[in-house]
């Protein structure tokens, strides 16, 4: 297991974003993390990956504790967050050899990584280009392959294709799918149900609480749905939010169809 | 260190980078000593006079060659009566009319004694008195090379002496508050935004993420600003140099040192306002109230602290810029040496300790 955590927990204030969640990531899975915005994922995400320490519980990351060894988790996780995040008035090359020097890459290997980088995304000509200039789904895919660059065995993307569009979303999914056949684990977090069914298993959190986890296909048999979108959407959320009356017995199906979303 | 060098590769590029800004970081300060030193002076230079001779001998034709060809005045108009002095005063053509009364020379030879009058505008209270001492002080040394000629008996001789500055020029205030205000800005504001601004953009998160340890950032942020900073001393002091003219009087070991401590000052301040920042704009807002007003206002640059009141004399010790004003003129105007400057410097010292423990203390490793 590259990931195991037991309830584990995090609290701002009175708010308890993240409720102990308890669940293990294998090596080399491609991990979903769904659920409505504010449901806790980030938090999730970022205790997990070092950034934040945990209120109570346990976590262990690539077999280092989240709590004492967060630096040892860093050197060893690749991580793109919600926000597009390289540097945008630096070029291209300029942000692939900074972060490479960051996580430690010597020189050689960091112009052949980039080489192979560049050829791969087919940005050799835009090398020179400041990354502020690129439209967002290039920009997207180059974080990614940057958070790729140092081989980690795991890596956390946040939401990494929040507002691209349909054909660049599918490219970065080969790059996912790629990478996963490298031999990295992939844990990601996503809105977009279609991408949920390209998971080996897809976990649901609703107020900070795991809700469902299982592969896509156990997870329709489970809510009996055709695709991951009605099973999000029956998962806890949509039932809370009609509180006077009871839907908890009613399938899936037919609460959906009383509550017609725009297709 | 490889880390490092790559940090500060990019310090360097995002400051390079960013045009608008280097021009306003390299601008602003030759701009500044420009604008004190030509447009915001109060002091008087080519005031236009007029000069009403009663006389016309070779004594008031001497003195008024004199206020001529001196920088302060340039004689624009020659009248006959008094009565249009009044008008040329009202239609503001000139700034004094200079009066030599009749027989003049004669007066002067014979009787030992004669009149002058200097007729100041005072609509402008500064300007006026400014004027009409420096018309005296004019006749005043031209006087004193007659009486050496003659020795006359009995005279009450009254000299006052404005020592360091003797021609209240306003250079020797302005430069030194000039470099107080580029340093605390470049080094306090300018970095405190430019980390916030990577909080803000997420590349924070990124980096602290990373192995790389986020004080090998802030450090390699310091460096740029703490370059354009220095250099923006040396540009002002060769300005204050070679176009003002102001005499360099105390060791420039020792004013490049004192410096040095002040921008350090400045980074721990600047460091101290981003760790309890999360957006430019705050950030900005803090730098300006928090820092460039006061050092305004009680650095004894613009208003003479020993005219305020109690409480705000007061509230001026914890102000750094007074101190480093304080010593900035010490050195560069006065010419003193460091016993002289040691308390400040102390005080200095003392402070960035305090501020910098602050600053790494609250520095986040983790998001929250």
């Amino acid at each position: 297991m590259i990931i195991t955590t037991e309830n584990l927990t995090k609290k701002f204030g009175q708010f308890t974003a993240v409720d102990q969640i308890s669940f293990s990531v294998a090596e080399g899975e491609i991990f979903g993390f769904l659920g409505a915005n504010g449901a806790g994922k980030t938090t999730a995400m970022r205790m997990l990956s070092g950034l934040l320490a945990p209120t109570s519980g346990r976590a262990k990351v690539v077999g280092f504790d989240v709590a004492t060894q967060p630096e040892d988790i860093k050197r060893s996780i690749g991580y793109m967050s919600q926000r597009f995040s390289l540097y945008e008035d630096l070029t291209v090359l300029e942000n692939i050899r900074l972060f490479g020097s960051i996580y430690g890459l010597k020189k050689v290997e960091l112009s052949q990584k980039a080489t192979a980088l560049l050829e791969q995304l087919q940005f050799t000509e835009q090398r020179n280009t400041l990354v502020g200039a690129l439209p967002l789904g290039w920009k997207q895919k180059l974080s990614f392959s940057v958070a790729m660059m140092h081989e980690p065995r795991l890596v956390f993307l946040d939401e990494p294709t929040g507002g691209v569009d349909p054909i660049t979303r599918r490219q970065f999914w080969e790059l996912i799918y790629a990478a996963a056949g490298r031999g990295a684990t992939v844990f990601v977090t996503t809105h977009y149900m279609d991408e949920a069914e390209y998971c080996d298993r897809v976990s649901i959190m609703v107020d900070g609480r795991i809700a469902a986890l299982d592969t896509p296909a156990a997870l329709k048999v489970q809510f009996e749905a055709r695709d991951m979108d009605e099973v999000f959407c029956a998962s806890p959320p949509l039932l809370k939010s009609v509180p006077h009356e009871d839907f908890s017995r009613i399938p899936a199906k037919r609460i959906l169809a009383r509550h017609t979303r725009p297709t | 260190m490889k880390i490092f060098l790559a940090f500060l590769q990019k310090e360097f590029w995002h400051v390079i980078r960013d045009r608008r800004s280097l021009v306003v970081l390299i601008g602003m300060p030759i701009l500044m000593m420009l604008l004190y030193g030509f447009a915001l002076s109060n002091e008087v230079k080519n005031s236009r006079i007029a000069i009403l001779d009663l006389s016309k001998d070779d004594i008031t034709r001497e003195l008024t060659q004199r206020l001529d060809a001196s920088r302060y005045f340039s004689v624009t108009e020659y009248i006959q009566s008094p009565t249009q002095a009044d008008q040329l005063f009202r239609q503001g053509k000139v700034r004094a009319v200079v009066i030599f009364q009749e027989n003049f020379q004669r007066n002067l030879l014979q009787a030992n004694a004669t009149a002058v009058q200097i007729i100041a505008d005072a609509a402008d209270t500064n300007t006026g008195s400014t004027v009409a001492f420096y018309a005296a002080s004019v006749i005043r040394s031209y006087q004193n090379e007659l009486q050496e000629l003659q020795k006359l008996p009995y005279r009450i001789h009254v000299e006052s002496q404005m020592v360091y500055n003797p021609q209240q020029e306003s250079a020797p205030n302005f430069v030194p508050g000039v470099m107080v205000l580029i340093l605390i800005l470049l080094c306090s504001m300018l970095t405190a935004v430019a980390i916030v601004r990577e909080k803000e953009s997420g590349t924070m998160e990124l980096i602290l993420v990373s192995p790389a340890r986020p004080w090998v950032m802030v450090v390699a942020k310091a460096i740029p600003f703490l370059l354009v900073g220095m250099l923006n001393v040396g540009v002002i002091l060769m300005m204050a140099y070679t176009v003002l003219g102001l005499p360099m009087r105390g060791s420039l070991v020792l004013l490049l040192a004192e410096c040095g401590l002040f921008v350090l000052l400045a980074l721990s301040l600047g460091l101290l306002i981003s760790t309890r920042t999360d957006s430019q704009q705050t950030a900005l807002f803090i730098s300006l109230v928090g820092l460039m007003l006061p050092s305004l206002v009680f650095s004894g640059f613009m208003f003479p602290l020993e005219n305020m009141p109690k409480p705000l004399q007061i509230i001026s010790n914890i102000v750094p810029t007074k101190y480093f004003f304080s010593i900035l003129k010490s050195v560069m105007i006065k010419g003193l040496g460091f016993s002289y400057v040691w308390k400040e410097t102390l005080v200095m010292a003392g402070m960035t300790l305090v501020l910098l423990t602050l600053a790494v203390r609250s520095f986040k490793i983790r998001l929250a």
